[in-house]
C-alpha cells in the first residue's frame, strides 16, 4: 500500500479512472480509493469475479467500456484502495478510511473529488415498503448480479433509465406490467436535436421503446405513482395522469395494478458532501441535479489542491466524467510542476472540445431525469419524507409554520435529515419543500456536512484499542 | 421462475448462508443484497421510529436500509459478497 500519495482521488468511477490516467502518463503517485471492490463505480460496476458472462449482457455496451477502463487503470500501475470507507477527510487534506484491514489514512498534496451521484426518488405513500426500489438500483441488480428486481415489475419514474431497465427486465425474462413516464412524448422529442449527438445512444433508446411495444408493455406517457401497498408477498401499484408539471390529474381514471416490485426514480444528485466538508464553494444548478462546485475551466474547485470531476460537479453523464476527470489529472500534474502550462494546454484541449459534447448530450438527459415540481406539491401529508427517522410531510410543514428558514434549522428541529442515510435520500425533496417558502433552492440552502461522511462501526475504527490502552500520565506528588 | 437471470451468465460456486438460522442457497462472490432478494427475504429491518419493514433500496451503499448483522457485524447486505457458511442476521441489526 502507498503511503503518502501526492494525489488522492476519491472514486473509481470513470471521472477517478480519467484523473489517474492523466496522473501516470505524467509520473505523479496517486492512489484512487474507492468503497466496491472494482473500479467502474455505478455506472460501470463489474460483476462479481466469479461469474462468467456469456453472450450480451442486459444493458448494452457499458460493460465492455467498464472492462476497458479497468484494463487501462491496471496497465497505468496506479495504486489502488479498494473497499475504502472514507469517513473523515481534514482541512490539512488528510483522509482517513476505514478498510479490510482497519482504520488507515493519507495524507497527499491533492485531492481529486470524484465521487459520482446518488439516485433521487421522489416520496409518495408507500415508497419505503419492501419491493419498492431505485432505478438504479435495478440497474445494478441486473448488470452486475444478472438477477431480475422482479417477475412482475412496474418501471416508473423519469428519464432514460426508464427504459433501459425495463427493456433489461424484458430480456431478463421479467414482465414489465406498465412502465410509467412523468414525461410526454413531446419532452423526449424536443430532446432530440442534442441526443442527436450521439446517434448511437438515439438508436438504441428507440429500439428500447420498440422492443417493449411490440412485447406488448403498457407505456403510459404523463402518468406517476399515486400509491404503492403491500399485498402478501408484493405490492398493488396505483398509477395516474399528471400534467406537464406533474400535477394529478383525472383522480377517477387512476388504475390499480399488481406486481412483484416497483422499480423508481426521477434522476441523479450529485454527491458533494467531501467538496462540501472542505468548504469548497458551491452553487445551485438545477439542471445538473443539485448543488455542484463551482470550477474552473481546469477542473479545480475553490481552494488550492482540491480538484473535482465527473457526476459528482453535475450530472453530465459518464463520457464527459472521464474526459473531465483526465482534464482534473492533467491540472494536478501542473499544479505539481510535472508539466508545463503549454504541455496542458495541448493535451487538455481536445478533451476539452470532447467534453464540450458530451456535456451537451449529458445536459439534455439532465433534463429528462428532472422531476417536475408539481410532484412535490402532490406530497401528501401523511407521507414520510426522511426514511431513516420516519419524518412525515406535515411534520415538516409545522417545523416551517413554526418559522425553520432553511434546511439545517429543519434538521435539528424535526431529526428529518438526522438518521443514518445523514440526508442522501430526504435532502433534496426536503429541501424542494423548503424551497416552496423560501422561495428558492438556494435560500433553502444544503445539510451541512460533518464527519463522519458515512456511517461506521466504532468497534472496527477503534480496532484493539481498549480503556486500558489510553496514556496516563503519571500522577504529581502531592 | 428464478429471479437469477440464467442464460446471461455462468455463476460460480454454490454456497450455502444462514439467514436467521434458516438455510439459503446463493452463489459465491454474489452481493449478499441479491442473494436475500433472489430467496424472497426482502424485510431485512424495521424503522426505529414507526417500525415499518424495509428492506433493499439503492443497492450503493448510500440509504442504510439493507443493514443485518454478518457474522455478528454490522454490515449494508448491498456492500458484501456472499461465502460459503456466512451467518445473516436480520431485524435486530440497528
Amino acid at each position: 500500500m502507498i503511503r503518502d500519495p501526492e494525489i488522492l482521488i476519491l472514486g473509481a468511477g470513470p471521472a477517478g479512472v480519467g484523473a489517474a490516467l492523466a496522473l501516470a502518463d505524467h509520473g505523479v503517485r496517486a492512489l484512487v480509493v474507492d468503497s466496491g471492490f472494482a473500479a467502474g463505480g455505478q455506472v460501470y460496476r463489474p460483476m462479481p469475479d466469479t461469474f462468467a458472462p456469456n453472450g450480451t449482457p442486459g444493458l448494452g455496451p457499458d460493460q465492455e467500456e467498464g472492462a476497458r477502463q479497468r484494463r487501462l487503470l491496471a496497465d497505468s500501475g496506479v495504486a489502488t484502495a479498494f473497499g475504502r470507507l472514507v469517513w473523515s477527510i481534514g482541512t490539512d487534506l488528510r483522509v482517513d478510511a476505514l478498510g479490510p484491514d482497519g482504520p488507515e489514512f493519507w495524507r497527499p498534496k491533492g485531492l481529486v473529488v470524484a465521487a459520482g451521484a446518488t439516485e433521487r426518488v421522489v416520496p409518495f405513500p408507500g415508497w419505503t415498503l419492501p419491493g419498492v426500489m431505485g432505478l438504479a438500483a435495478a440497474t445494478i441488480l441486473l448488470k452486475s448480479q444478472c438477477m431480475l428486481p422482479g417477475r412482475r415489475v412496474v418501471v416508473a419514474g423519469c428519464g432514460p433509465l426508464l427504459f433501459a431497465v425495463a427493456n433489461a427486465v424484458v430480456k431478463g425474462g421479467g414482465q414489465v406490467v406498465a412502465l410509467a413516464d412523468l414525461a410526454g412524448p413531446g419532452t423526449w422529442l424536443r430532446a432530440m436535436p442534442a441526443l442527436l449527438g450521439r446517434p448511437g445512444d438515439l438508436l438504441q433508446g428507440g429500439a428500447w421503446m420498440a422492443r417493449l411495444a411490440a412485447k406488448g408493455v403498457p407505456l403510459m406517457f404523463r402518468h406517476t405513482v399515486r400509491e404503492a401497498r403491500a399485498l402478501g408477498a408484493g405490492l398493488k401499484v396505483s398509477l395516474g395522469a399528471v400534467d406537464a408539471n406533474g400535477r394529478p390529474m383525472r383522480p377517477a381514471r387512476d388504475r390499480t395494478l399488481e406486481a412483484d416490485s416497483l422499480v423508481v426514480g426521477h434522476g441523479l444528485i450529485p454527491s458533494t458532501e467531501a467538496l462540501r466538508l472542505l468548504g469548497a464553494e458551491m452553487y445551485f444548478d438545477a439542471e445538473a441535479g443539485g448543488w455542484v462546485p463551482r470550477l474552473d475551466d481546469d477542473q479545480r474547485a475553490s481552494r488550492a489542491g482540491l480538484y473535482a470531476a465527473g457526476d459528482g460537479t453535475g450530472v453530465r453523464g459518464a463520457v464527459g466524467a472521464f474526459l473531465a476527470g483526465r482534464i482534473a489529472g492533467l491540472t494536478a500534474a501542473l499544479d505539481l510542476g510535472r508539466i508545463d502550462a503549454g504541455q496542458h494546454a495541448r493535451a487538455a484541449g481536445p478533451l476539452r472540445r470532447r467534453l464540450a459534447q458530451a456535456r451537451r448530450f449529458g445536459r439534455a438527459m439532465s433534463r429528462l431525469m428532472a422531476p417536475p415540481s408539481g410532484l412535490y406539491d402532490a406530497l401528501d401529508a401523511h407521507t414520510v419524507v426522511c426514511r431513516c427517522e420516519d419524518v412525515t410531510r406535515a411534520e415538516v410543514n409545522q417545523a416551517l409554520e413554526s418559522g425553520a428558514a432553511d434546511v439545517n434549522q429543519l434538521k435539528s428541529w424535526t431529526r428529518c435529515g438526522m438518521g443514518p442515510c445523514q440526508g442522501r435520500m430526504c435532502g433534496d425533496t426536503v429541501a424542494q419543500i423548503v424551497a416552496l417558502r423560501t422561495g428558492s433552492r438556494a435560500a433553502a440552502g444544503a445539510w451541512t456536512a460533518r464527519v463522519p461522511l458515512r456511517p461506521l462501526n466504532v468497534e472496527a475504527l477503534a480496532g484493539d484499542f481498549d480503556y486500558d490502552d489510553i496514556p496516563l500520565p503519571t500522577a504529581a506528588p502531592l | 421462475m428464478s429471479l437469477r437471470i440464467a442464460n446471461q451468465v455462468r455463476r460460480g460456486p454454490a454456497v450455502t448462508l444462514s439467514v436467521d438460522g434458516q438455510a439459503v442457497e446463493a452463489f459465491a462472490g454474489e452481493s449478499l443484497a441479491a442473494a436475500l432478494w433472489a430467496a424472497g427475504r426482502r424485510a431485512l429491518r424495521q424503522s426505529p421510529r414507526a417500525g415499518t419493514p424495509r428492506g433493499v433500496f439503492c443497492m450503493m451503499g448510500a440509504c442504510q436500509e439493507c443493514l443485518v448483522r454478518v457474522d455478528g457485524q454490522r454490515a449494508l447486505a448491498c456492500q458484501v459478497a456472499v461465502y460459503a457458511d456466512m451467518r445473516v442476521e436480520t431485524g435486530a441489526a440497528t
